[in-house]
């Protein structure tokens, strides 16, 4: 049971992320070398490899080298059942609160309420 | 041991999660957000891909709520809750049930606490929820690990 509580801690601190998040929707789309994962990021290789880091400390995502490119690809697997449905509850709320945050500034800028950006 | 009738195993995991997010708004009207369904239509959708099939809601201790919509892959989710606790600009508690189509999928009491901090208001989500039989079939393990990163995605927009 512990073990499976620092595997979700892990998981949400990797999920925490903006960055983590912009990495693991690229590799949605399919296995990605590093370099090309850093492309739209704006900040240096090393970082970027540290965000991998994570990713792959967490599970989400595992790395082989083959030569001199390290090549990147999601984990489905990684996520038990309960995590995938605890994670997905949490997006879930985490895009509720979002539209929440987007509604609540759309009566603020129409003079609603007292109001400034987030 | 005993299965489901689709042949999953029957089983329960017990979870619980907190959420938390700052608002530059006052308490009012967050609360309002949260529970006048005219409010609450505007934001709580289901995004792309899904139809909404049927919504209702009546916040107050015994009310119900009922959502229900269709996604792009033909599953109908159903939200069922009934409220247990709600204090005007402060908490709401409920209890819900998610189906997809016939299958009960988990069962979870939903803690929201709305805090001032200065002009702002903290909103904290604390979710208990049984998570029920799996939830599983390949099909369905492959949808949810698409959804959460469909959803992750739409965050980054």
């Amino acid at each position: 049971m512990l073990n499976k509580v620092t595997a979700l801690d892990l998981t949400f601190q990797a999920l925490a992320d903006a960055t983590r998040r912009a990495i693991l929707a690229e590799l949605t789309r399919g296995p990605s070398s590093v370099s090309k994962l850093a492309r739209p990021l704006a900040m240096s290789l090393p970082a970027v490899m540290q965000h991998l880091a994570v990713l792959e400390g967490s599970g989400l995502v595992r790395s082989v080298k083959v030569g001199r490119i390290r090549t990147c690809r999601i984990e489905p697997k990684a996520l038990s059942l309960a995590e995938q449905w605890i994670n997905q509850r949490r997006a879930e709320w985490e895009r509720h609160f979002d539209q929440l945050g987007e509604y609540l500034n759309t009566l603020a800028n129409t003079g609603g309420t007292r109001g400034k950006d987030q | 041991m005993a299965k489901t009738s689709s042949g999953t195993p029957r089983s329960v995991v017990h979870a619980t999660f907190c959420i938390e997010r700052t608002y530059p708004a006052a308490a009012g009207l967050v609360f309002k957000a949260l529970t006048d369904p005219a409010a609450k239509a505007q934001w709580f959708t289901g995004g792309n891909g899904y139809t909404l099939l049927a919504r209702q809601m009546d916040v107050r201790p015994g009310g119900r709520e009922h959502v229900q919509g269709r996604w792009e892959s033909g599953v109908v989710s159903t939200f069922d809750a009934v409220y247990l606790d709600v204090v005007a600009d402060q908490r709401i508690v409920y209890a819900y049930e998610m189906r997809l189509d016939d299958r009960k999928i988990s069962v979870s009491l939903a803690t929201l606490e709305l805090k001032p901090a200065g002009t702002d208001t903290r909103l904290v989500v604390t979710e208990q929820g049984a998570f029920l039989d799996g939830y599983d079939d390949a099909g369905s393990r492959e949808h949810g690990t698409n959804f959460l990163l469909d959803a992750l995605g739409k965050s980054l927009k």
